[in-house]
């Protein structure tokens, strides 16, 4: 028999997410605590799971337009244009996807020809690049550090540009940093992007979650519009992970092609999701509120707690994660998180999981209820400790 | 004008995290609201003097405990009073050891008041003996709990919850 031809190369050399080796320890372990988490900890709001289970029982079972549903387009459009004054047409500039992550997938193989390069601001979500990658294209890290909070500028965006750079792709607020963009910083970036033909990614799945000064919506800017494409979701500030419902907003000569894409890999997204996702933006605000008022009172718990542990930590304006430097310790990354997990059965994510940048820090959602972080934190405590003494002796 | 919208923001946010469990200390406040303990203890001390903060007391299942309580919502119709309208035969009412609540409602009737007794023989006895004979009190029609699915914010329903994988993206 003759063996079965190779799989494609471009499958077989994508890398494993770093996160995947820690899930498998940890989800073998009972009593771990878990800050490990990109999700948020609170169950959808009922308001909102009720306007899907009402769509459901009156048969709302079909698929939609490729668009997705108006209502919920229209939605949207007013929600940015309340928010951030930034105008978006229902009818062809805003294309309902499942989750940001099929958005960031389309607009990619949309613009992208192979061996394009796009600047990717690393630490950052662990998709990005792969998906640039499985694009066609080649991702280029542009390092960001501690020192700058995390926040990428001009100039060293500009240290990366060759004749292909086609695009440049922004996280912000940041997973796993934490970090938000001024304004002005942003405008720079545009200014840059404006010199140089280039398009402008930006993933704001988490607006929301700033928890200090004023979220910048990139699109807002002047120059910025005709070239941006943003991406926004469901998933954080409304707890609907599990829903899958995200949407891309651009000049409809860019959302176009996008949409041809998605019409045929995705057709539409779910309409349960699109349903509770239009409840959401009508009747949820003071739900989202809350929320944010509670990932705001953890994230001063757990920061102040890892800066009294010796672990140094910014306070994140904005998401749920706290990003400290464990390089006080003298271990990597993977092995304080490898040994905090054996050890302690604390579950977190080793900076480097998240590309250039990340070495000498880990990843703590704060996803989770303050009882969980005091009792981390103290265990966290417990393992510096020893990990002292250890090094005393 | 801005500086004092955001203290009663701050202010709003201590008696939140209050209400959402009592036995926050002084100390979890502060470092939840990344104001000092110093003063979120002023602040509290002075809600607690001034009775924005009435008490802080438990919320308890006493089914699962094991005792026995019957609960009763009635509805009065009275005649109020000349000059003081409701309000004397509502405080002769709430005065009551028995009574959990009373409140003036639109409606049909007039209180709604809310009894709690150990059996309903004792229920019945107060509706009959104390509640009923009221001078002013001209009818009551009393609804028995049947069951509790939330009381005070708090479902008394199968526990809900994200089963989260332990490590996402
Ligand atoms: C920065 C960022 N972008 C996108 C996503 C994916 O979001 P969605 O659920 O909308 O696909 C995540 C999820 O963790 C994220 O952190």
């Amino acid at each position: 028999m003759i063996p079965l031809k190779p799989i494609a190369k471009i499958a077989s050399e994508l890398p494993v997410s770093g996160i995947r080796r820690f899930f498998d320890i940890a989800a073998s372990m009972q009593d771990v605590i878990s800050l490990g988490v990109g999700e948020p900890d609170f169950v959808t709001p009922w308001s909102i799971r009720e306007a899907a289970i009402y769509s459901l029982e009156r048969g709302q079972t079909s698929y939609t337009s490729n668009w997705g549903l108006i209502e919920l387009r229209r939605a949207i459009s007013e929600h940015l244009e309340r928010l951030y004054q930034v105008n978006y047409r229902p009818e062809d500039q805003i294309l309902i996807t499942v989750g940001v992550s099929e958005g960031l997938d389309i607009a990619l193989r949309t613009i992208l020809d192979a061996g394009d390069e796009v600047l990717v601001p690393e630490p950052c979500y662990v998709s990005y690049k792969p998906c640039i990658s499985l694009a066609g294209g080649i991702p280029v890290a542009v390092e960001t550090t501690a020192e700058e909070g995390f926040r990428v500028n001009a100039k060293q965006l500009e240290a990366h540009l060759t004749s292909r750079t086609k695009a440049i792709l922004l996280g912000y607020p940041s997973n796993p940093t934490g970090a938000t963009m001024p304004r002005a910083l942003m405008e720079e970036i545009v200014r840059f992007a404006e010199a140089n033909g280039l398009y402008i990614l930006s993933d704001e799945i988490y607006d929301r979650l700033t928890y200090e000064g004023e979220h910048t919506c990139v699109p807002s800017i002047k120059g910025a519009y005709e070239r941006t494409i943003l991406f926004n979701g469901f998933s954080k500030a409304y707890a609907m992970t599990g829903w899958r419902i995200g949407y891309i907003c651009a000049p409809s000569n860019i959302l176009a092609p996008m949409m041809k894409i998605h019409s045929y890999t995705m057709l539409c997204a779910p309409i349960t999701g699109q349903k509770a996702a239009i409840e959401a933006l009508k009747g949820s605000e003071p739900q989202v509120q809350d929320m944010v008022e509670q990932y705001s009172q953890r994230r001063r718990v757990i920061v102040n707690g890892f800066n009294q542990i010796g672990l140094e930590c910014h306070m994140p304006a904005g998401a749920f994660y706290a990003f400290p430097s464990i390089v006080s310790t003298g271990l990597s990354s993977e092995e304080f998180a490898e040994r905090l997990l054996y050890e302690q059965h604390v579950a977190l994510v080793p900076g480097t999981a998240f590309g250039a940048g990340g070495a000498n820090h880990v990843r703590c959602s704060y996803a989770t209820s303050i009882d969980k972080i005091e009792i981390a934190l103290a265990r966290i405590k417990c393992f510096v400790d020893k990990l002292k003494t250890e090094r005393l002796i | 004008m801005k500086g004092e919208s955001v203290r009663e923001e701050k202010r709003c946010e201590i008696l939140t995290i209050l209400s959402r469990d009592g036995r926050a200390s002084a100390e979890d406040i502060a470092k939840q609201t990344g104001r000092p303990e110093s003063e979120v203890k002023d602040t509290i001390a002075q809600y607690e003097h001034d009775g924005v903060i009435k008490r802080y007391n438990a919320v308890i299942d006493w089914e699962k405990a094991g005792i026995d309580k019957v609960t009763a919502f009635i509805d009065v119709r009275v005649v109020p009073a000349r000059d003081v309208g409701f309000d004397a035969i509502a405080g002769r009412i709430a005065r009551f050891p028995e009574v959990r609540s009373v409140w003036l409602v639109s409606g049909g009737s007039d209180l709604r008041v809310v009894v709690e007794a150990t059996n309903l023989r004792q229920l019945a006895n107060f509706v009959a003996e104390k509640l009923s004979t009221i001078n002013g009190v001209t009818g009551t029609v009393t609804h028995f709990q049947l069951r509790r699915y939330k009381e005070d914010d708090v479902l008394y329903l199968e526990a809900e919850g994200n089963e989260r994988l332990v490590i996402t993206p």
